[in-house]
């Protein structure tokens, strides 16, 4: 055997092990997912088996339908989608207006108003849960979409992010687009904006998802049964003698795939690099 | 089409002075070329002029009008920056569109200038492209079309070859100038590069730690540099500087640098005459150093050194002589075909109409 063939041999093992590895850890990282997804379809009495059954025998297609019926699936879903829309689109919108000015505006105190406003991301959201409520109860917003959406709007973490992202965009854009006659409100439109897409839709699916599964907040906010959202909706599956176990999963699953669609259209914007090559190299 | 002027202007950066009271005018379809090396403030200078940059004190008027006050869009300039600022998103035409859009001008009218612009630069083909599916020297063209389409009364460009080869370069450089010839516009020019400078400028003004140091046309900077800075920046292979002593003999007035002694013209005694036995800066650029086997006109007494040479580089056209003069090391030019080694003896002539001197300590120029 020539050195050649034991390098190539030694390269073969090495990926072997290096695919066994990855396999075991996606397999545990989808396994709670699959078990979500066969348990949706398991008649009720095969839950608590002591065998592991992936796939169900026989498939119980109706535990969707009777999850669909059980609670007003209509409703929450719309709550659920309009909410999350509207915060991802007031909190990608404040949040890269607010960091254009951080980044690239020149106004006395920039810094250490950004250092202020960067130091709430210290404060625990719990804390601000009672002081935000009373505000807002004050306000006669509660158990309103006001009181869902406006709180989560405004978000220093994507101000700091975008920030980051802005400054990595070269100076000479703007001053190219200062000389083509932009105002700064176009350059932010035409030039930031559009060059910051990755970074847009990152923290926009971040905020999507993050809004999708909150539970917390819409449960302290509301009271009527037509303001609730989704996760509110699964948490009805739940009761203190019984849970109905097929009939959660089966809602946990309607309830995923939005949230699924949104990260799998999002991934090419996310894993896709930067072009910057109007610039030099 | 106008021309630039600025007054005594100055910029600060907190306590920093990048710009020190700079004055220029640049006349109307004047191409001038500011230069000097890197750090001196010359972009900075440059983007005070296009609004870019405030203007710490001092005037800038363009055309007759004082522009201190005025945004960028409003100065009728146009800027060509040195890594092109091509926007990323948009094609080339949409490049070269935009400004012109935000200006409302009518669509036939845009498509119009871009396609004669992308016709002049020979990009017409290249229109619906992104700048990334361009080549280096392709992007610098865009950028140049995005400054013309605007018909500015003044273009600025700040480095715009210095990210092409070589090559690229030499052709882009004539390039330009035949733009410049052909649209008789005013170009105020910035590089670091005096090769550029000289080749491409009406007049170059040369910059050192944000002052002017001399302000002229080509071939007067480089015959009478009007200080040693200037002498040593404009020319390549640089200017030969060495200290040199004035004495005086009889009726002749010589330079001793020590290992040799260099006769003084009669026509710059007078100049000379205050420094007599004290140190002076003798300038001689490479190709006024003689071969002297080669040289036979006008061998006097009194302007012959001989060294050691050190290094040969022969360029085809010429070879370039490293020459140790035991006090210091001199380049000089001789002939394509010279037999010289390393390590051989040369005798040099100088030739004494060319020489240049500067006072030891300002650098200021004493022939002028
Ligand atoms: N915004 C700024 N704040 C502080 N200092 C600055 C700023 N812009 C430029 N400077 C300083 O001003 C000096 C001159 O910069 P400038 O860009 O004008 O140099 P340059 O002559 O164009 O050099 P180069 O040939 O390298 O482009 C540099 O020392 C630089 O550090
Ligand atoms: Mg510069």
């Amino acid at each position: 055997m020539t050195l050649y063939h034991i390098m190539k041999i030694k390269k073969y093992v090495n990926h072997a092990i290096l695919y066994s590895l990855l396999i075991l850890f996606g397999i545990t990282m989808v396994f709670p997912f699959l078990w979500m997804l066969s348990t949706s379809l398991k008649d009720p009495s095969q839950v608590f088996t002591a065998s592991l059954q992936l796939i169900p025998d026989p498939i119980v297609w109706k535990n969707y339908a009777e999850a669909w019926e059980a609670i007003p699936f209509g409703r929450f879903y719309m709550n659920s989608v309009a909410v999350a829309l509207a915060v991802t689109l007031g909190q990608v919108l404040t949040s890269s207006m607010a960091a254009y000015a951080f980044s690239r505006l020149k106004f006395p105190g920039r810094d250490s108003i950004f250092l202020g406003y960067l130091a709430t991301m210290m404060i625990p959201g719990m804390v601000v849960t009672i002081p935000v409520f009373i505000l807002l109860k004050s306000l006669g917003w509660l158990d309103s979409y006001k009181a869902l959406i406006l709180p989560g709007v405004f978000s220093a973490y994507g101000t700091f992010m975008l920030r980051q992202f802005f400054m990595t965009l070269p100076a000479d854009l703007e001053d190219a687009a200062k000389i083509d006659g932009c105002s700064l409100w176009r350059i932010y439109w035409q030039i930031i904006l559009p060059l910051s897409k990755p970074a847009l839709s990152t923290l926009a699916m971040f905020t999507f998802l993050g809004n999708w599964q909150s539970f917390f907040w819409p449960l302290v906010v509301t009271s009527s049964e037509s303001m609730k959202t989704l996760p509110i909706g699964l948490s009805y599956f739940q009761d203190i003698y019984t849970t109905e176990w097929t009939l959660l999963m089966a809602g946990s699953i309607i309830v995923l795939v939005p949230a699924l669609l949104v990260f799998i259209l999002n991934q090419k914007f996310i894993t896709q690099g930067i072009a910057l090559t109007g610039l030099k190299g | 089409m106008a021309r630039v002027i600025l007054q005594n202007v100055w910029k600060r950066f907190g306590d920093a002075e990048i710009v020190k009271d700079f004055s220029l005018e640049v006349p109307d379809k004047e191409f001038c070329v500011l230069v000097g090396p890197s750090g001196c403030g010359k972009s900075t200078t440059l983007r005070m002029v296009a609004g870019l940059e405030e203007v710490t004190a001092g005037d800038i008027i363009i055309g007759d009008r004082r522009v201190n006050d005025l945004p960028p869009k409003d100065r009728d300039i146009a800027m060509v920056f040195q890594n092109y600022a091509l926007y990323p998103h948009m094609t080339v035409y949409e490049n070269m569109a935009f400004g012109l859009k935000l200006k409302k001008f009518s669509d036939p009218e845009i498509s119009m200038r871009v396609k004669e612009a992308a016709e002049i630069l020979g990009i017409a083909h290249l229109l619906d492209r992104k700048p990334k599916q361009l080549s280096g020297g392709q992007r610098q063209r865009v950028a140049v079309g995005r400054a013309i389409v605007r018909k500015p009364k003044v273009f600025l460009f700040d480095e715009p070859l210095s990210n092409l080869d070589a090559k690229l370069r030499v052709q882009m450089r004539a390039e330009l100038k035949k733009m410049h010839e052909r649209l008789q516009s005013t170009i105020i020019y910035v590089t670091h590069d005096q090769t550029e400078a000289m080749t491409m400028g009406d007049r170059i003004c040369i910059m050192k730690d944000g002052s002017i140091q001399q302000v002229d046309n080509p071939l007067s900077v480089y015959e009478k540099p009007d200080n040693r800075f200037v002498g040593g920046f404009i020319g390549s292979p640089p200017m030969n500087f060495m200290e040199a002593e004035v004495i005086v003999r009889g009726e002749e007035c010589f330079l001793n640098e020590g290992m040799f002694e260099i006769a003084v013209r009669r026509r710059y005694k007078d100049n000379v005459m205050p420094y007599v036995n004290k140190k002076l800066i003798l300038g001689i650029r490479p190709e006024d150093i003689h071969d002297k086997l080669s040289f036979t006109l006008n061998l006097k007494e009194g302007n012959v050194m001989s060294g050691m040479v050190d290094v040969v580089e022969p360029l085809g056209s010429e070879i370039f002589l490293h020459v140790n003069t035991g006090k210091n090391e001199i380049i000089c030019r001789v002939d394509a075909h010279s037999k010289v080694q390393p390590n051989n003896i040369i005798e040099l002539v100088v030739d004494t109409r060319k020489i240049h001197l500067f006072e030891a300590e300002t650098g200021c120029s004493i022939l002028q």
